[in-house]
């Protein structure tokens, strides 16, 4: 049955050896796993920093003991300073951005199941893929290093704006070799990044089984492929901004630092730059990387909400589009992060049109939702409960979106606590939870196992009020005036706020204790976890067809799958119950037929 | 929900396509030659082939953002100094511009050798040491370029137009290398002749998009600097 001729090209044999089968290896589910390792320690390191940080907010002058340890100078006497609190805030921010939601959601699920829910055997580009994982891991390893430099990691915010990044060691601490570290690691990053695209997108195009046509691709698989497209176009130009800011620092050229600016009393050597360009070309990125992150997250959510609903989504067209849409808008909309740069006011307007209209296909996907979920009866688990979180989280954070969207409000509540609520909720923990729906939902496919359902429901319980104790207290911060980036506001008019930041912190120490709830569930889970069956959630897209559990090395065994039917025909009368699988050859009576 | 209910899908696996290469639908046959898409034909271009315009892409894009770097930093600063650009420079543009053609001469003589329409005692691997050579040429003239203007005293960091210079040129120079690279390994394929045609395919592409490449380079340097 199966087609040798589209797939003659991705074949290859088991491995043999440890390195090949666990390190080096060119099966994309060991490479998924490795992403979603990577991710893991990330995330952990991501989530002390944040802790420090907090602790910090809400008791500034107390020691943090062993902080020292970490760094001597940034925190003598277990007290961090201004420039270490800020060091710790742009490590936090791109440790969490590139390397979580970028690599989880995204490379880490996608690699796993993107070949398998279109019927591959793997990616089109095995050594690529390889290289893929292990550029990004280096990435991760150049930008950990910049702990261990001497002044100690960049200072500048994920957004790293210029000349603040561009000006050297001069400008003190956190701005040498931590800068050119962090440019390092992104470009490495970049690189990473876009040999997943190289294999992400001819997998989706070129790699589909017969009756596979692209309406019959599960949402996830269209949110990957989505996603894909967006990180080739986004990364291919943040790469080049960060040789140009590398240069400034070791080679002396003025691409981002203008002329005659006095640091420490010394006249800088450069000339003419513009601290602008930086920013357009961050944000040229910067914006579709937020959506690189949410698009695989709608996608992962969509499909576990629609095998627990137990019934299609209202159109699966639409939701399709919708992210489409969401792709392309956010090219257009990045200018709505410089409104108060100093570009023309007119830019800002500009900007301001596209951004209130890239709302529209995010309600209309968030109104599919609801309207698909609307009268269902949901199977309650943990992973449909994650996906119910990413919904709330999403809608609640993407409100706050309509006012910074407008300029004359966002004059107001640029820099404040506001925008970070904001981005929090909506591309933060949203992601995030679409990240634990994914895992809960996809765990026994990946290891054989199940994860404990009573230890997922406290994790979510926990997450769920933790998350909106920690972020909503935030937009109101940002609305009585607190500026974002301060390590401290013991002596000035926020003084009076400091009660709320210390409930925040305590929010987000117990929150971030609980997710050491879902880490033990995983190991634990992992080695010592019921069995699992072929298709413990009676689910309908390929990657529930695989022969075995954990899927063969090359996925479907002897005989590729041939598709038959839509990804989520659910609510029918079949021999299995109310489901039938995409390669199930059995004729049901369906409501709906994608062609 | 439920409106209409259809009749279950009558799909009958002889009207499935059994033959190779019945690609007559669509683009990339994502749509069938009769709307149907639920048949779907089961042949697909080489993987390579998408691949490759991936690959451009992700280029096109890079060098999109070092040009409106250099339009906006231009168009920021007091600062620039123009220059002549090195004559080298049109002789490297010419070398390149063959190299493209001795491929694609090469790439009809492999086809040919894999039909079995020419002698087996004649390497079709010829001309393709032919491109490889003039490719290194090409990147040996660009390198006395750069001596040329160091010796001139425009260095990296000397003014915004050396330093734009510098970073375009280097940049395609190491995307000339990594073609070289595949043409070393389409060269390497040969000889142990397992070459496929798809592989190839792809590397000629790459180069031509090299060779244009350049050419936009070198208007736009000419042009700005």
């Amino acid at each position: 049955m199966h087609d040798m001729s589209a797939h003659a090209v991705q074949h290859h044999a088991p491995p043999t050896t440890f390195i090949r089968k666990h390190v080096f290896s060119l099966d994309h589910k060991v490479i998924g796993k490795q992403y979603y390792a990577l991710a893991l320690l990330a995330a952990l390191i991501g989530m002390a920093l944040s802790w420090l940080m907090r602790i910090h907010l809400g008791w500034t002058n107390a020691a943090i003991p062993g902080l020292q340890l970490l760094s001597k100078n940034g925190a003598p006497g277990g007290v961090m300073t201004p420039e270490y609190y800020l060091q710790l805030m742009t490590m936090h921010g791109t440790i969490m951005v590139f390397f979580v939601l970028t690599t989880a959601p995204f490379a880490a699920f996608g690699n796993y199941f993107l070949p398998i829910q279109v019927g591959a055997e793997d990616m089109p580009f095995p050594h690529f893929n390889m290289m893929s994982f292990w550029v990004t891991f280096v990435g991760f390893l150049v930008l950990i290093a910049a702990f261990f430099v001497s002044d100690g990691p960049s200072l500048g915010g994920w957004t790293q704006y210029a000349p603040l990044s561009a000006v050297g060691a001069v400008g003190g601490p956190g701005e040498g070799m931590g800068v050119v570290l962090w440019a390092a690691s992104i470009a490495i990053f970049c690189v990473g990044q876009l040999l997943g695209a190289l294999n992400f997108i001819p997998t989706t195009l070129d790699l589909r089984v017969k009756g596979m046509s692209m309406m019959r691709l599960p949402l996830s698989a269209w949110a990957w492929f989505i996603t894909s497209c967006m990180g080739l176009t986004a990364f291919a130009v943040l790469m080049p901004a960060c040789i140009l800011l590398i240069l400034d620092h070791v080679a002396g050229t003025s691409f981002f630092v203008a002329s005659n600016l006095v640091i420490n009393d010394q006249l800088q050597p450069h000339s003419g730059g513009s601290t602008l360009l930086w920013q357009h070309l961050f944000w040229f990125f910067g914006h579709p990387e937020v959506y690189i992150a949410i698009v695989p997250g709608m996608g992962i959510v969509s499909h576990v909400l629609v095998a627990n609903m137990r019934k299609p989504m209202l159109s699966h067209r639409v939701l399709i589009y919708s992210m489409g849409a969401l792709a392309v808008l956010s090219y257009m909309v990045y200018g709505h992060h410089m409104f108060v740069s100093g570009m023309n006011p007119f830019s800002s307007l500009a900007f301001s049109f596209p951004t209130l209209a890239i709302t529209i296909p995010s309600t209309i996907i968030v109104l599919i939702w609801i309207g698909s979920l609307y009268g269902s009866k949901l199977r309650i688990n943990s992973a449909s409960l994650f996906s119910l979180g990413f919904v709330s989280m999403f809608v609640a954070g993407g409100v706050s979106g309509f006012f910074l969207a407008q300029p004359s409000i966002d004059i107001m509540l640029h820099a404040t606590y506001f925008v970070v609520g904001h981005f929090h909720l909506v591309m933060g923990v949203a992601a995030m939870f679409g990240i634990f729906a994914g895992t809960y939902f996809w765990f026994p496919k990946m290891t054989g196992r199940m994860m404990n359902e009573t230890l997922g429901k406290v994790h979510f319980v926990l997450s769920f009020i933790g998350a909106y104790a920690i972020f909503m207290p935030f937009h109101y911060l940002g609305m009585a005036g607190n500026v974002r980036r301060y390590s401290a506001f013991v002596a000035d008019y926020l003084q009076p706020l400091i009660p709320l930041h210390q409930f925040i912190t305590v929010a987000a120490l117990i929150t971030g204790a609980a997710q050491l709830i879902f880490v033990y569930n995983l190991i634990h889970s992992r080695f010592w976890g019921a069995p699992a069956s072929d298709n413990p959630w009676e689910c309908t897209s390929l990657e529930w067809s695989t022969p075995t559990t954990p899927p063969p090395h090359n996925n479907f065994g002897d005989h590729l799958p041939v598709v038959y039917h839509d990804p989520y025909q659910y609510g029918v009368k079949s021999s299995t119950g109310d489901y039938v699988m995409q390669a199930s050859a059995e004729q049901v009576a369906t409501v709906n037929e994608e062609k | 929900m439920a409106t209409t209910v259809h009749e279950p899908p009558q799909i009958d696996p002889r009207r499935l396509p059994e033959t190779k290469h019945s690609g007559n639908g669509g683009w990339r046959n994502l749509v069938p030659a009769d709307g149907d898409l639920r048949v779907v034909q089961h042949y697909s271009p080489p993987a390579s082939s998408t691949g490759i315009w991936v690959v451009l892409f992700a280029i096109t894009m890079m060098f999109a953002a070092f040009t409106s770097a250099l339009v906006v930093r231009k168009g920021a600063s007091l600062d620039w100094r123009h220059f002549t650009l090195p004559s080298i420079l049109y002789f490297n543009t010419l070398l390149l511009l063959v190299s493209s053609v001795t491929l694609e001469v090469s790439r009809r003589r492999v086809a040919a050798f894999m039909g079995g329409l020419r002698s087996q005692s004649e390497s079709p691997a010829r001309w393709l040491y032919i491109t490889l050579s003039l490719g290194l040429l090409f990147v040996a003239g660009q390198y006395i370029a750069w001596r040329q203007l160091s010796a001139e005293g425009l260095f990296l960091a000397t003014n915004p137009s050396s330093s734009f210079f510098y970073v375009l040129t280097a940049a395609h120079a190491l995307h000339i290398l990594g073609g070289l690279g595949g043409i070393v390994f389409v060269i390497r394929k040969l000889s142990q002749s397992v070459l496929r045609r798809s592989t190839l395919d792809a590397t000629a592409r790459y180069w031509h998009f090299m060779d244009v490449l350049w050419v936009y380079l070198l208007l736009l340097l000419w042009m700005k600097l």
